[in-house]
């Protein structure tokens, strides 16, 4: 199982306490998905594409995807090809 | 109240971080070699995969090559393993503030009174396994016993990705029927010297008398029986607080064979100025020196002597180590690769019995001398003041000082 690694353009919002809150992600392609909801943020390994981050659960619409934060920048995983 | 100490090891750690960083790996036989170019050509480690097919840590890329034809060999990334060491500590040290870390990839959490029972203290180690795996994709082997000897004897006893406890009641049973070598603290000479004996397992050591240990192994023959009886006390460290360094060292592997005698004075110069600042920011002082050198034949051969003042000058580590070169080394061959450790470490205000034949006022002016020249270099970079005989073509490998930094170092840093 393989993919890559697409750096994305993320609106974030921080709150008082320091928490980063991802509101939408912006492709390269300009193409913009809202966030709906974050339901898990933890460190985890990116199964997909290798290394370890950050990692939040977020849903957009009906989809749950992740979304990972590597030194302050944002990735998802994309399938190869 | 009875202790519980677990000993943690990441499996193959190098070789499973590439595989965690690059999935493509996972399931092949993968190593981490060093340079070829600059003849750090060895195998510093290997996945369980490569490890079937027989190759070993240590041996040349080619001849594990030779042993499995499919072997993908990948470069180091120090920086990157340290990285890991740093993320491993947060998750340990969850589960406790006594962790005391042994290199890069293994560690002791003493759980003492954040685990009640034996089947609690296994509890968590299933946790920590689990979160290693899914937080960093690698995995840990997890010893878990009532002393930190017994715990690493028991990692190495776990299975990849597998926990093993030995408790007060069984180690008789578990541990004494293993051969004397598996026990921390005991080389492969130390071990022949026993077998020697007809102590040949762990539990033949523990039928010893101490006094007769002593008389041959010294103080370590009272440890090796103590250990071996499940009787050592020794602490683990709070987070953040170093063991005591017992030796400051450095080594390289040259670009090319060194020929002459002159070719190794620059290697320990160059070796030593580095040794001299770690001294300094240690605040430490060393009354001996050891070297190893390694020729290449691949044989290494090691040797120390005293000093007559105690020191932290680099110029005069270097010296008595190239006179300790100069008396020992018969060139039967040429040289590979060469090791400098400032030893029998204190404390630079320690207070020192003088003698009558030494001039400590020299020594003392050349420290100030090269105090001067640590600073130079700190305000103004590595090359701002040079020995003049390093300033010739030299057989140094350009990255001689890459290694990696246990997460340790650098929280001390901060």
């Amino acid at each position: 199982m393989s993919g890559k690694k697409v750096y994305v353009e993320v609106h974030l919002r921080v709150d008082e306490e320091g928490r980063n809150h991802p509101e939408s992600i912006t492709f390269k392609t300009a193409k913009k998905y809202n966030i709906d909801k974050v339901t898990d943020v933890r460190r985890a390994c990116a199964m997909k594409v290798g290394g370890t981050a950050m990692r939040y659960t977020v849903k957009i619409g009906s989809k749950t995807t992740y979304l990972f934060e590597d030194k302050g920048k944002w990735f998802v995983e994309a399938a190869e090809g | 109240m009875e202790r519980i100490i677990i000993h943690s090891d990441m499996n193959s750690c190098y070789a499973s971080i590439e595989c965690s960083l690059n999935p493509e790996l996972k399931g092949k036989p993968v190593a981490v070699g060093g340079s070829r170019e600059e003849r750090h050509g060895i195998i510093l480690a290997k996945s369980e995969e490569a490890k079937r097919c027989g190759v070993k840590t240590g041996e040349v890329i080619w001849q594990a090559q030779k042993k499995c034809p499919d072997l993908i060999v990948v470069p180091p990334h120090f920086d990157i393993y340290s990285e890991y060491s740093r993320l491993a500590s947060h998750i340990y040290s969850d589960y406790s503030d006594r962790v005391e870390p042994m290199g890069l990839d293994e560690v002791w959490c003493d759980l003492t009174g954040y685990a009640k029972s034996y089947a609690e203290a296994e509890a968590m180690a299933d946790e920590i396994r689990e979160r290693f795996r899914s937080e960093l994709g690698i995995t840990v082997s997890v010893g878990i016993s009532f002393n930190k000897i017994f715990a690493k004897l028991c990692s190495d006893l776990a299975g990849r990705d597998e926990s093993f406890t030995v408790t007060r009641d069984n180690f008789r049973e578990k541990l004494w029927p293993l051969p004397v070598s598996s026990m921390m603290g005991i080389g492969s000479r130390t071990g022949r010297k026993l077998e020697g004996y007809c102590i040949k397992t762990i539990g033949d050591l523990a039928a010893c008398d101490e006094k007769w240990l002593r008389s041959i192994f010294g103080v370590v023959g009272s440890d090796m029986y103590r250990n071996a009886n499940g009787l050592d006390r020794s602490a683990v460290s709070v987070f953040g607080e170093l063991p005591e360094v017992k030796s400051i060292g450095h080594g390289i592997t040259c670009r090319e064979d060194l020929t002459d005698n002159e070719q190794v004075w620059r290697v320990f110069l160059s070796l030593s100025q580095n040794i001299g600042r770690r001294l300094k920011n240690e605040g430490l002082i060393a009354a001996a020196v050891q070297i190893s050198v390694r020729d290449n034949s691949l044989v290494t051969k090691q040797f120390q002597c005293e000093l007559s003042i105690a020191t932290r000058s680099s110029y005069e580590i270097a010296s008595a180590a190239y006179e300790l070169f100069k008396k020992q080394y018969r060139w039967q061959n040429n040289v590979r690769a060469l090791t400098v450790r400032a030893i029998s470490l204190c404390k630079e205000d320690t207070p020192l019995q003088l003698d009558l034949y030494n001039d400590y006022r020299r020594h003392d002016r050349k420290m100030k001398i090269e105090d001067a020249v640590l600073e130079l270099r700190r305000r103004f970079g590595e090359g701002a003041v040079k020995n003049c005989c390093l300033m010739l073509e030299d057989k140094i490998p350009a990255d001689s000082n890459a290694k990696p930094v246990p997460f340790m170092r650098d929280f001390r840093k901060k």
